[in-house]
């Protein structure tokens, strides 16, 4: 954006926002929301805690972990769809399904299954991530251009080489912006999973102080985690730019 | 020019097709297609859409199974694929994430030769099309003529026999098609390949090809053979002069008129 010929860097307007959150909270409207500044300075002093850091680690560990099998499953059961109709007709009314299921409701099943422990919120967390990776994969797949195939096929390439040389990078860049899609709704999963099966992690803090009314501690621990979303959303929006150079002419 | 077929033996031909049938469901592409391409020689088949020339292409690349019939390259029949054909796409069919050396030398990569002699041997082809200096380049930073070189090069490199283009200068501006069909015919003429190439443009079949198959619809047979010989000693700039090249098109221009809507 640009105001009077200045080029300002994106996100700029979130600095406004900032001073907004700030001059609200001096002003004591509500006990609900404390000066940005103070959050902040809370934000230091809870984070080289113990509580903090184990709580960081607990939810890294279920995201990365939740994340990882949806990716790994997920793109090639998209990939799958994409080449075999039989696979594709069997599966895809459930990932339609799954896609647009409020997948809330489906957490205390996933605890009677696997318990109340961390392997619970882990496929919780996989459970939020796979189908827009699945769907997107597909997708991907199913729009390569048919002389690629071909010429796969002409050169004489196995199904492996047709696999991994070709069709996986052709269909890259939908892949990616699923993955981007699936990782910034493991975000809600993992949190729900920890405030719903066992409260551990980020959930066991918001839960702690929120139900203290501490809210410094509340909107510290929950600037943390948009930052980090935020963070991989933009990592893999970057990802993402670096194949657009080929998705337009595929 | 003579349109006679068959007084030299099969070991000339170095593609033979035999009654081949083709259909789509019920729309029949090809009907008890006969036809044989002589060994060393660029063969077109040109013909109105719809004609099945392509579909007959893809027959012989082994890319498409004909419903009967039989096709043989070298004496071998043709199952699928093979290393003996290489393809050259309408499109050009690039890997867009791949720089044009390694698209060059994607072919051998397939068939798992080693990366520094595939590399010698892809440069050896990009060099010969015209593309120096572009090694690192990507498809996109490439204009289309210099992309179907890229093409070109790629099916030159595996060193197939025969060589089945597709429509390969549909894509590319009026002056590169020009440079390309001159390019072709040298390359018939050094390089000891059997080509096949499927074209729209009665100019260019007449321009580069030994032997012409006029390929008419509904229902899809090789209407005529057209040998144009008179001019393929003559020099590329006078051959779109020559009297014989000129009655030639008008001819085959008279006999598909009343297929053109």
């Amino acid at each position: 954006m640009n105001i009077f010929g200045i080029k300002l860097p994106s996100m700029s307007s979130l600095i406004l926002w900032g001073i907004l959150w700030e001059i609200v909270g001096r002003l004591k409207l509500t006990f609900f929301l404390p000066p940005l500044s103070e959050v902040f300075s809370t934000l230091m002093q809870i984070g080289t805690t113990k509580v903090f850091l184990k709580a960081l680690t607990e939810t890294g560990y279920a995201f990365f972990a939740g994340t990882f099998i949806a990716i790994a499953v997920g793109i090639p059961v998209g990939i799958l769809m994409g080449k075999s109709r039989l696979i594709d007709e069997l599966l895809l009314p459930w990932v339609n399904m799954f896609l647009s299921a409020p997948l809330t409701a489906l957490v205390p099943v996933m605890m009677v299954l696997f318990g109340f422990g961390m392997k619970a919120i882990v496929l919780t967390t996989t459970l939020f991530a796979i189908w827009i990776i699945v769907l997107n994969s597909r997708a991907g797949v199913m729009h390569i251009n048919r002389s690629l195939v071909e010429m796969a096929h002409s050169f004489g390439a196995s199904p492996m080489d047709a696999f991994s040389k070709v069709y996986f990078w052709a269909a890259l860049p939908e892949i990616l912006s699923g993955v981007r899609i699936g990782f910034i709704r493991a975000v809600k999963g993992v949190i729900i999973g920890q405030l719903l099966i066992s409260i551990v992690g980020f959930g066991a803090l918001f839960e702690l102080y929120s139900g203290q009314f501490l809210m410094k501690h509340f909107w510290a621990v929950l600037l943390v985690l948009f930052g980090i979303s935020f963070t991989i959303a933009e990592f893999l929006a970057h990802l993402q730019r670096k194949v657009a150079y080929y998705a337009t002419q595929r | 020019m003579s349109n006679n077929t068959c007084d030299i033996s099969n070991d000339n031909y170095a593609v033979t097709v035999r009654n081949v049938y083709k259909s789509y469901g019920d729309v029949k592409a090809l009907k008890d297609l006969s036809l044989d391409f002589p060994r060393g020689q660029l063969t077109s088949l040109l013909g109105p859409s719809g004609c099945g020339k392509t579909t007959l292409l893809k027959i012989i690349a082994g890319l498409l199974p004909a419903d009967s019939g039989e096709i043989t390259v070298n004496g071998h029949p043709v199952t699928g694929p093979g290393p003996d054909r290489a393809f050259v796409f309408q499109d050009f069919a690039l890997l867009p994430w791949a720089t044009v050396l390694r698209n060059v030398a994607f072919g051998l990569e397939l068939r798992g030769v080693s990366k520094s002699e595939r590399e010698a041997i892809a440069e050896k082809y990009i060099a010969d099309v015209g593309l120096c200096g572009f090694e690192n380049s990507h498809p996109h930073e490439l204009s289309g003529g210099m992309r179907q070189r890229v093409g070109l090069a790629r099916a030159l490199s595996v060193d197939a026999q025969v060589m089945l283009l597709d429509e390969p200068f549909a894509a590319v501006d009026e002056q590169t098609r020009r440079k390309f069909q001159e390019d072709l015919l040298n390359l018939v003429k050094h390089e000891n390949k059997t080509f096949i190439f499927v074209t729209h443009s009665i100019e260019e079949a007449v321009y580069v090809s030994d032997q012409v198959a006029i390929l008419l619809p509904r229902p899809s047979r090789v209407s005529e053979i057209i040998k144009p010989e008179g001019f393929r000693h003559k020099d590329a700039d006078s051959i779109r002069r020559d009297p014989e090249y000129l009655d030639i098109v008008d001819r085959i221009w008279s006999s598909l008129r009343t297929y053109v809507e």
